[in-house]
């Protein structure tokens, strides 16, 4: 989902740097005001593990593999100050080291995966895991936190190439969403598995520190607006636009599928696609709100299964 | 092999090693910008002045050419699956090749930079020009530990590995997890004792 230069215009360059830097000025400002200075080496460190955990491939299907991307698994386990802080880190240093992801789109990528994912990812935690509680309800918000956060960044990735007009939406849109409906369950199942095996030690806090140590209005309210100005101002323009290049997306999209198959959750669509719905674009987005409900009933699954094998002896 | 890749050719001696990093920094910054900014069908003279002068800076700095190549090669796949996206569209291969011409040159020069900059040289003019010092320090710590975690993930998959003789699909996503779960708990570990020799060498 890194975006290389040249595929965003100056307007959304500026537009999205303006966002990302609003964004991890708060975090930082959270960080400094209530955080401990213990917590500076533990998000350096957080910080190089993401990169290796995102260097670790699993298996998609038929030898495709995708990989961690962490922001909510870095959001659960510190918080989501820290994590915009991590995941901006992890992305500054992909930039400048490794020439992954363009300096002139560093904005665009810090926004999505960064503040979107992280801070968007760690208000669906958080909405979730204040309807369900404990072990399970810890579980099964990472899980659809983390499926979520994926799939709403490579929305907003789209939303900013078709808004520099280098990528049709369409085509953007059923690309990199469809594609990451299907990345984010590994995602999911990844982070779900991880925090479960934390959660058997003694490491997390019982609550992550916003929602316990006295909630901070100020880190909510910025964050949610960040997330939602830039979903309004990226997505919502094209959300009911009508293609024309419609043949031409589904053979791509038929194409695309076939490398990207069901990974180990099984879902009951195979390709995202439901079939005689007049726009791809359309049915991508029911495609995702359907996807939506069935991934939020599969966590709870997932977080029954992993809790009962956790405490059988 | 990783650490090969990275640091292998910054410590490297040539006219462009020496120059100042906040200068190779503000170039190569603005020359990217230029490269994404102009507008293209009368840009294309300016792109290919671009590639030349890179390609000579490339050669003042001597560094190997088979290095940098395949560099641009393991990166260009993703750049290549973007931008075919933008043929769906009226007149998309004009856009195709714009883009894929202005997303090669950039990264050749982000390359370039970073082959020939130490990083440590870069956090400190990042520190100069006023950025924030948490995010400096913590981008600093990363990549100070980024070959210590890459190593010992490398480590647990070993382990693992020589411990596990058949691997189902349901295997390999739970030793993944597994191995992904100890590498957090031993850099938070880590990050403990680091924080103490911090505090114990006059940190704040």
């Amino acid at each position: 989902m890194h975006i290389p230069d040249g595929f965003i215009d100056a307007k959304t360059a500026l537009a999205t740097a303006a966002f990302s830097a609003a964004g991890l000025g708060m975090a930082l400002r959270q960080i400094k005001r209530r955080m401990p200075p213990k917590q500076v080496p533990l998000m350096g460190m957080t910080a190089a593990f993401i990169f290796a955990a995102q260097m670790l491939n699993f298996p998609v299907a038929a030898g495709t593999s995708g990989h961690l991307t962490g922001s909510v698994l870095a959001c659960v386990l510190l918080g989501p100050s820290a994590a915009v802080i991590v995941m901006s880190s992890v992305l500054i240093v992909q930039c400048l080291l490794f020439a992954d992801g363009g300096i002139t789109a560093l904005g665009a990528n810090v926004f999505n995966m960064a503040v979107i994912a992280s801070a968007g990812g760690y208000g669906i935690y958080a909405a979730v895991r204040k309807l369900f509680s404990g072990v399970r309800g810890r579980i099964a918000a990472t899980a659809f936190a983390a499926w979520c956060s994926v799939v709403l960044a490579s929305v907003c990735c789209a939303g900013e190439l078709a808004w520099s007009k280098t990528v049709p939406w369409p085509a953007a849109v059923t690309a990199m969403a469809g594609m990451h409906m299907v990345i984010g369950l590994g995602e999911a199942l990844i982070s779900a598995l991880v925090i479960a095996a934390i959660d058997r030690t003694d490491f997390l806090p019982q609550e992550p520190p916003v929602l316990s140590a006295g909630r901070s209005y100020s880190e909510m309210i910025v964050f949610g607006l960040l997330v939602s100005l830039g979903l309004a101002l990226f997505v919502s323009p094209f959300a009911s636009s009508w293609p024309d290049g419609l043949e031409k997306t589904a053979a791509f999209l038929g194409f695309d599928h076939k490398a990207i198959e069901q990974p180990f959750v099984p879902t009951p669509f195979s390709n995202y696609l439901i079939p005689g719905i007049g726009s791809a674009s359309a049915a991508t987005g029911l495609a995702g709100a359907v996807g939506a409900v069935a991934v939020f009933g599969l966590s709870f699954l997932l977080a029954r299964f992993l809790d009962k094998s956790a405490s059988r002896p | 092999m990783f650490h090969d890749l990275l640091d292998h050719h910054r410590q490297a001696e040539s006219r462009i090693h020496r120059l100042d990093a906040g200068l190779k920094l503000a170039i190569a910054v603005g020359a990217a910008a230029a490269m994404v900014l102009i507008p293209l069908p009368a840009g294309w003279p300016f792109l290919l002045l671009a590639a030349v002068l890179m390609i000579a800076t490339a050669w003042l700095s001597k560094l190997p050419w088979l290095f940098l190549a395949r560099r641009l090669i393991m990166l260009e796949p993703f750049v290549f699956s973007v931008a075919v996206l933008a043929l769906f569209q009226h007149r998309g291969i004009e856009v195709f090749l714009a883009v894929l011409a202005r997303s090669t040159l950039c990264l050749f020069a982000m390359i370039l930079l970073a082959a020939t900059t130490p990083f440590a040289q870069i956090c400190a003019v990042l520190r100069r020009s006023g950025f924030p010092g948490i995010m400096i320090s913590v981008i600093a710590l990363m990549y100070r530990y980024l070959f210590v975690l890459i190593g010992e993930a490398g480590r647990l998959k070993r382990a693992r590995a020589s411990r596990t003789f058949v691997a189902g699909r349901k295997q390999t996503w739970l030793s993944s997890a597994d191995i992904i779960s100890r590498l957090f708990m031993r850099s938070a570990r880590r990050s403990d004792r680091i924080y103490s020799a911090m505090c114990a060498r006059g940190w704040q």
